[in-house]
Formats: C-alpha cells, structure tokens, sequence
C-alpha cells in the first residue's frame, strides 16, 4: 500500500507541474496583451496592434496545452485519489464546479470572438474580447487557489459522522486569508513569467538584428511589467505569505528553512545542505538574526524549530522542501537584480544597445517557469503529512482500489504523451517566433487558423 | 434537493452530448466524408471556435456530480480507473488533433492530425457509449461504496463485469452511430455543394442501423435489468418519452427525405436528448447501481452533499448557468451559417 501511496503521489506530482508550466504563461500574457491593445488603440500605433497579434498566437498555442493537460486534472481528483475526494467533495466540489460554471465557459467562449473576432468586432469590442479572457483565465486561478488553500488551510466546515468534511459557508471558503494570499503571491508569480518571456524574445530579436521594432516593444513592457511584478513578488506578497505561514504551519517554517532549535534570533541560511540525520546544515552561509526579523519583524523574535514538533507530523522530504523554497526565494533575488539594472538602462536610453544585458535577459527566460514550480513544490511538500492541514493525511486520501500497477501504467502514459506535447510546443511556439510579428493581413490569417486548423 | 441535483446532472451530461455529439460525430465521419484538404479544413472549421466550449460541458458535469453527490464521483472514477485514464488520452489526441493541423502547411502533418482527431473522435464515442452501458448495467460495488472493474472478463453479463461486456459494447455501438448520424447533420447544415451531398447520402445510410440499433438494445436493456421498467409503470406519463424517441427518429427521416439539414439537426439532438433522459429517468434514484446486490447501490439519498452545500448551491449554479448559456448563444449567432474557405470576413 505504502507503495501505491508513492505512486499515486508521484502521478499528481507530474502532471499537476506539467500543466502549471502552460496557465502560467496564458495568465501571466492575458494582462500584458490587454496592454498592447490598449496602447495601439489610445496612441493609434498599428505596430502596438501588430505586436499584440503575434502574442496572440504564442497565448492561442499556449492555451491550447493548458487546456488539453488541465482536463485530465479535473477527473484525477476522482482516479487517483478516490477517499479524499469521498470526504472533501462537500467542500472543494464547491470551488472545482465553480470553476467550470463562472470561468471556463467565459474563457472558451470569449477566446473564439477574440482569435477569430478582429475583423468583425469593432476596435473596442475586440479589446473586450481579449479584456474578458483575461478576466476568465485569472477568475480560473482564483478558483484553483481557493481549492488549494483550503487543504493548506481549512476553514467554513463541519464534519459529519463518517468523517465527511462538508461546506457551512460559501462565502467562507471563498475568502479564505489563506487564499487571498496564495493567489496575490501566485498570479504576480504569472505576470512575472509572461513578461520575463516578452522580454527575453524581444532581446532574441534585437541580439538577431530583426523585427527590431518589435523587439524594442516587446523589451520595453516586458522590463517595465517585469520590474513592477519581481517587487511584488516578494514584497508584500511573498512576505505576508510567509508571515502568514509561520503562524499557521510552524512545522512547514521550521523545514523550509532546516531549523531544528526553536530560538530567539533565529537565523537565516542563505546556502547549505540540510542533513535530517544529523539535524544540522552542511557548508552553511548563515545571516543571523534574519529569520525572527523577517517572521516577526524583530530580532528577538522566537522562531519554533522541527525539534518542538512530533516526528511523524514533519514534512515527509525536508531536502526537497528545503531546496525549492531556497531556489524559487533565489531566483526572486535575482529577478529583481536582473529587471532593476534592465529598467535603469531603459529609463538611460541605453538598454537597446547593451548587449551583454541582452544576452542576460534572454538567457533569463526559464527561470520563471523554475521559479513558479520550485513555489508550487514548497507549498505542496511543505503540507505534508497532510492532505489536509492537521486532519486529514496524504496516506488517508488515495485511491485504495487503484493498485500501483495501474498507477504506474498511466503515470508512463501520461509522460510519454506530455513529452511529445512538449516537442510539439516548444517546436510550434519557435516557428511563431522565427516567422515574427509579420504584416498585419498575413498576421490575421494565421491568428484565426490557431483554433480552428485554417486560414481564412 | 438531491432530486434537483440529480436533475441537473442529468441535464448536464445531455447538455454535453448534444452539443460536443456532433464535434465527435464530425470527427468520426471527417475521414469518409471529406476527401480533399479543403473539404477537411472546412469539417474542422465548422467546429472550430465551438468545439472547446462544447467540451466544457462535460467538466462542468463532471464538476457538478463531485459537488453534489461526491461519493459517486469518487467512486464511479476510480472504478474505472483504466478506461477512464485511456478517455483522458483520447480527449488530448482529439483535441491536438483539431488544433495543430493547420500549423504547417504539409500534406503528412495534415493527414496525421486528421487521422488523430478521427481514431480520437472514434473511440471515445465506443467508449462513452459503453461507460452509459455500464452505469445502466451496474458495476461490482463493495460495502464501502467502492469499485473495481476489469476492463474486461469474459465479456458476459454477471454479477461481476468486465467494463467491456457484450451490453456495453452494444451501447458503445450505439452511441457511435447516433453520434456519427448527428454529426452528419451538423456537418450538412454547415456546408454546401459535395460535401454537404456526401454528408447527407451518408446520413442515409445510417439512419436504419440506428433505428434498428435502438430498437435492440431497448430489449438488450429490459434483458440485462429488468428493474428498468419500474418507474415507467409506475408514472405512465414517462411513456412520453419512448413516444419522444421514436417520433424524433421519425423527424430524422422524414428531413433527410425533404433535405431540410436543420430540422435533421434538430431530430438527432431530441434523439439523443431522450434517449439520455430516459435512461436517467429509469436509473432515478439510483446514481451507480450494483451488479451485485441492490442494497448496495449508490442512490441519491446514500451519497449526496450536505444540505447547505446544496440548498445554497441552486443558487449560483443556475446563476452561473444561465449566464454561461447567454455566451453559448452569443457565439452561435455570431459564428451562424455556412463555412467557407473563399471568404475571409464571412469565414465562418
Ligand atoms: C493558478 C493557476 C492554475 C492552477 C494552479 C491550475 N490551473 Fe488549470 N487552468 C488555469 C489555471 C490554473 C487557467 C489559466 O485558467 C487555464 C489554462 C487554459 C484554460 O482554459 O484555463 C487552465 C486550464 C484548465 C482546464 C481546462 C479548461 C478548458 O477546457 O477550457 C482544466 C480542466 C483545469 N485547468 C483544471 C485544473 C485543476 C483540476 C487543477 C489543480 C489541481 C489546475 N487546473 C491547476
Ligand atoms: C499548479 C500548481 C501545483 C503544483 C506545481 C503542485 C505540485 C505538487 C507536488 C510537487 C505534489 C507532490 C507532493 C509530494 O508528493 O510530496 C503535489 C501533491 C498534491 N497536490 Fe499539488 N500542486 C499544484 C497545485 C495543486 C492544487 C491547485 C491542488 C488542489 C486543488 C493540489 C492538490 C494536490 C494533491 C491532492 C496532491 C497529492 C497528495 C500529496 O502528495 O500531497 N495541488 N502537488
Ligand atoms: C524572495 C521572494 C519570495 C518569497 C519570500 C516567497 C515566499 C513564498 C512562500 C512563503 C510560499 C508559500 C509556500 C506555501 O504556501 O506553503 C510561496 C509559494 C509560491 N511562490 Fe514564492 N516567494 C518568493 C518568490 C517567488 C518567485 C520569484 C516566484 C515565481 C516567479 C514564486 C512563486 C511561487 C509560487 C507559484 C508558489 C506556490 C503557490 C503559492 O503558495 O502561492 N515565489 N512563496
């Protein structure tokens, strides 16, 4: 059983971080396109138009793997993990049906007016297409963040005498804090990979000397966006997220950062390899004093370590917790470093010219996508034990009558289809960029095949 | 309230087979009736910019059974863990299948996206057919409300079956030329000139074998569970339904006749519609019935939510629907009449 257990795991590991790499980008790119319309309609500026079109059928492709790695999603709540859906159903059904009802008919319907649309929709009926999927693709999130937060956090339930979990308060659920929090912290985290890859192929283009025009445009909202969102990032969203869960999964705390002593003072590991046998940290490269400042906003702060915790509550891979909170804390860091001396140099007329920040810029392109899932890991393996925090456990949740067998059997089909989804995507979405942002007839024709397998 | 709740369920999933029914049913019919590539990319244009939102349906269905009665959902899932996960499988070719074929412009791309979205389209309609087979039929549940099905055994009918038994299989069948005859339709009504021909000769000749089909497996039904009757008996009214069915087979036949591709249309969508009906109609109150024992039935008094959950959630789900089926007929007016290649403005 402990076996299945791991394969069962393993399967909602994989495919959940596989689709998250597609929403990200289209929730991330959504606003940023709003944006491009927005200007070409108020300055009157056909390349801000030209500009918004290709992106366009970079989001159409994008989608469309989201869409197609997110229905499978939908139904392993049922497949794999049978029991927990038996006694959580009466609350995240709530969310998950929601979902559906409020924002995936909306998405799939406006997306149609919006890739098909231009021509027949006036200039402002067609920004109110693209401004409606934005709104359905962060409405998406905002559900699935609110299904997530509630296992991280439950809240508004009673439970009944079989150990069912059912809803009192809808509205409760909804405004979950914990939620509040996640999706600020998580949808900046998209803003930040949409514009991160505007940014990187708009300096692909100018280190290539073609669409240069383009590419300045797509450098300059993809580091102004860039900028405001790697700040946001951290602060205050990144913070008060944390803050938030010192309070309420102090074990969480104590492994992300490897502690093993409740003290005041306590301090913050910068790099270091955490060894659970011996409780301590290998090469470690400590600042003192910063974890408590940070947490509590003084030094003297007393922050609680694994020790003060029963062993079979802690997380069950604390190296892994450990690593991706570090990484994604890390690349944060360097986001704002990378985007603040982009933006300086922008603001100095001289980003255009600076080559070795171009490079920098480009090369910066799958950190975002590292940073977003090293996030998802720490929040995921943070939680362990629990499938829901302090009362329901992973090992309780899965599928009894699903052996690993059978798990193993559809976890390899599912990586080899999503490999060749992967070579099908990467190899799609660089013949978009190779082609450019064309003229704009030429640009329409091909917009309007990405959803139907034509050309008009 | 968990007769509502049963209702809506109901009603989603025949939301779900009309309207993403005849994207199958272009799907399985693509290959046969379209021969050239312009004809085949005008196949894929007529449900172009509906077919994603079509397929909605069945996520919010599949949504709205979790929420509302979410030991069935857990159940009725990981019973048919298999078959299940190979739908998923289908339902990601299908989908590749219709949007990446016009990224490039090269015969053997087209042709292996076309043939993708034809075998997905193929298959899954077998298989959904046989998933409403083996709900009407029962599955081996145990006492704690769970399931395991082989996905096959020795393809009979017994107290403990495979996914696959010579029922189901029937249903599979089923399902596959009334998809294949509605998207046929669609297909008619959306077209012009050979294609629209082809179509319609086509759907001639499918017209009988699902007559005759739906004739079999009516008894194959009254066979395999003799229960089905019941609620018939008891609410004589119910026989409408049945009445509905033959009548909209009638409608079909008589449009093909005249050539009137909408009120075809029209006929295979009240065909399906009833026939889901009144196999939910016959299930009610039972949501997955055991092959085995019928006290261990999953119904909607042993399985459903608690009461806040669904009192409250009549409210914003039917708010949410309402408005969800505004964007449906939005999109439909908008993208009405026939496809063409010629035109760019009136493309769809
Ligand atoms: C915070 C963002 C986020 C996260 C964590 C997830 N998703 Fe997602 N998902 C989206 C954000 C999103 C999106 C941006 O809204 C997508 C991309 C394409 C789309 O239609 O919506 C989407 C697509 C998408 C679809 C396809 C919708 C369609 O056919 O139009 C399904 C069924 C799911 N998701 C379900 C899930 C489930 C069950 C998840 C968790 C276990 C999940 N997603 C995680
Ligand atoms: C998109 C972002 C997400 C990512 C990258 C992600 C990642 C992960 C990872 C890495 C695990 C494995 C943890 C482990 O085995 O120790 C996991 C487990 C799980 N996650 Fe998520 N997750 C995401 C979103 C969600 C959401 C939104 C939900 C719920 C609605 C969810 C529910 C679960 C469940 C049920 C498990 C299985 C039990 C477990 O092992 O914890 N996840 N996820
Ligand atoms: C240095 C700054 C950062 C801090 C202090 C920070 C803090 C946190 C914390 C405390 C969590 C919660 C883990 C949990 O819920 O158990 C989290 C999750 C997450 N982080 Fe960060 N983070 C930072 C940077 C980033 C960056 C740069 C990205 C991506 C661009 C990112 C993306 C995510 C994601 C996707 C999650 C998981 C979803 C969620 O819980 O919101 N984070 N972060």
């Amino acid at each position: 059983m402990e076996d299945a257990l791991f394969i069962h795991r393993l399967h909602f590991a994989f495919t959940i971080t596989f689709h998250y790499l597609f929403p990200q980008l289209t929730m991330g790119l959504a606003p940023l396109i709003v944006v491009l319309k927005t200007i070409a309609i108020r300055k009157n500026d056909e390349r801000f138009n030209e500009a918004a079109r290709f992106w366009t059928k970079i989001f159409g492709i994008d989608f469309v793997l989201g869409v197609v790695t997110g229905i499978p999603m939908e139904f392993q709540f049922g497949t794999n993990w049978a029991q927990f859906s038996k006694l959580t159903g009466g609350v995240i059904g709530q969310p998950l049906v929601m979902e559906g009802v409020f924002s995936f008919f909306l998405e799939s319907a406006f997306l149609g007016l919006f890739l098909f649309g231009e021509k027949r929709l006036s200039k402002w009926g067609h920004w109110w297409a693209a401004f409606m999927v934005f709104v359905g693709s962060w409405m998406s999130g905002y559900f699935i963040i609110v299904t997530d937060a509630w296992m991280q956090h439950p809240v508004a339930f009673t439970r009944g005498a079989d150990g069912s979990f059912q809803v009192n308060s809808f509205i409760g659920v909804l405004t979950n804090p914990w939620a509040l929090l996640q999706y600020a912290h998580n949808m900046s985290g998209a803003v930040i990979t949409g514009s991160f890859v505007m940014a990187a192929v708009g300096a692909f283009y100018l280190l290539n000397r073609r669409h240069e025009e383009h590419g300045r445009i797509f450098l300059r909202v993809g580091v102004i966006a860039g900028l405001i969102f790697s700040i946001l990032q951290v602060f205050p969203t990144g913070d008060l997220h944390g803050r938030y869960m010192a309070k309420h999964q102090p074990a969480t705390t104590a492994a992300m950062e490897a502690l093993w002593k409740t003290q005041a003072g306590a301090p913050m590991v910068i790099i270091g390899q955490p060894d659970v046998e011996n409780q301590r940290i290998d090469n470690p490269l400590v600042v003192n004093n910063l974890l408590s400042f940070l947490i509590y906003g003084t030094t003297a702060g007393e922050v609680r370590g694994l020790n003060e915790f029963p062993r079979e509550n802690w997380p069950t891979n604390i190296p892994l917790l450990y690593f991706s909170y570090h990484i994604m804390v890390g690349l944060g860091t360097l986001f704002i470093a990378v985007m603040s001396v982009s933006a300086f140099l922008l603001w100095r007329r001289k980003l255009y010219e600076s080559r070795w920040l171009l490079w920098i810029v480009m090369l910066c392109l799958p950190f975002p996508y590292i940073a977003n899932t090293a996030g998802w890991m720490t929040a995921e393996i943070g939680r362990q034990p629990w499938l829901v925090y302090n009362l329901m456990r992973t090992s309780e949740g899965f599928s009894r009558n699903v052996s690993a067998g059978n798990g193993i059997f559809t976890l390899l089909g599912f990586m080899g289809l999503y490999t060749l989804l992967a070579i099908l995507f990467l190899f799609l979405v660089y013949r978009e960029i190779d082609h450019g942002p064309g003229s704009a007839i030429a640009a329409l024709g091909r917009t309007a095949s990405k959803l139907t397998g034509s050309e008009v | 309230m968990e007769t509502v709740w049963f209702i809506l369920v109901a009603l989603m999933l025949t939301g779900y087979v009309v309207l993403d029914g005849f994207d199958l049913g272009a799907g399985i019919i693509h290959l046969l009736v379209a021969k050239t590539n312009d004809e085949r990319r005008l196949v894929i244009r007529a449900i172009g910019p509906v077919w994603d939102g079509n397929e909605v349906w069945l996520l919010a269905a599949g949504g709205t059974l979790f929420f509302a009665f979410p030991p069935v959902y857990a159940s009725s899932f990981s019973g048919f863990y298999l078959p299940l996960n190979i739908v998923l499988w289908l339902l990601v070719l299908r989908a590749i299948g219709i949007e990446m074929r016009a990224h490039m412009d090269n015969q053997v791309w087209c042709d292996f996206f076309d043939g993708l979205f034809a075998i997905g389209s193929i298959l899954l309609t077998i298989f959904f057919g046989a998933a409403l087979g083996n709900v009407v039929r029962g599955v081996p549940l145990s006492k704690d409300g769970v399931s395991f099905a082989p996905l096959w055994t020795d393809f009979r009918v017994g107290p403990q079956p495979g996914v696959l038994d010579w029922y189901t299989i029937l249903s599979g069948v089923v399902a596959f030329v009334a998809l294949a005859l509605h998207g046929a339709h669609y297909v008619a009504l959306k077209t012009e000139g050979d294609l629209n021909a082809r179509t319609r000769n086509l759907a001639k000749m499918l017209w009988p074998i699902l007559a005759a089909l739906t004739l079999l497996s009516l008894f194959a039904t009254m066979y395999v569970r003799p229960g089905v009757m019941d609620n018939y008996r008891n609410h004589p009214v119910s026989l409408l339904v049945p009445i509905l069915v033959v009548g909209s087979l009638g409608l079909i036949f008589t449009s093909l006749k005249r050539g009137d591709d909408f009120k075809a249309f029209l006929g295979s969508s009240t065909y399906l519609a009833t026939m889901l009906v009144g196999a939910a109609f016959a299930l009610y109150p039972t949501l997955l019935p055991s092959s085995s024992n019928p006290s261990l039935d999953l119904t909607i008094h042993n399985s459903a939510a608690g009461q806040y959950a669904l009192q409250g959630g009549i409210t914003w789900w039917t708010a949410g629907m309402a408005v969800a089926i505004g964007y449906f007929v939005l999109v439909y007016w908008l993208f009405r009449g026939k496809v063409s290649i010629e035109t760019g403005e009136h493309g769809y």
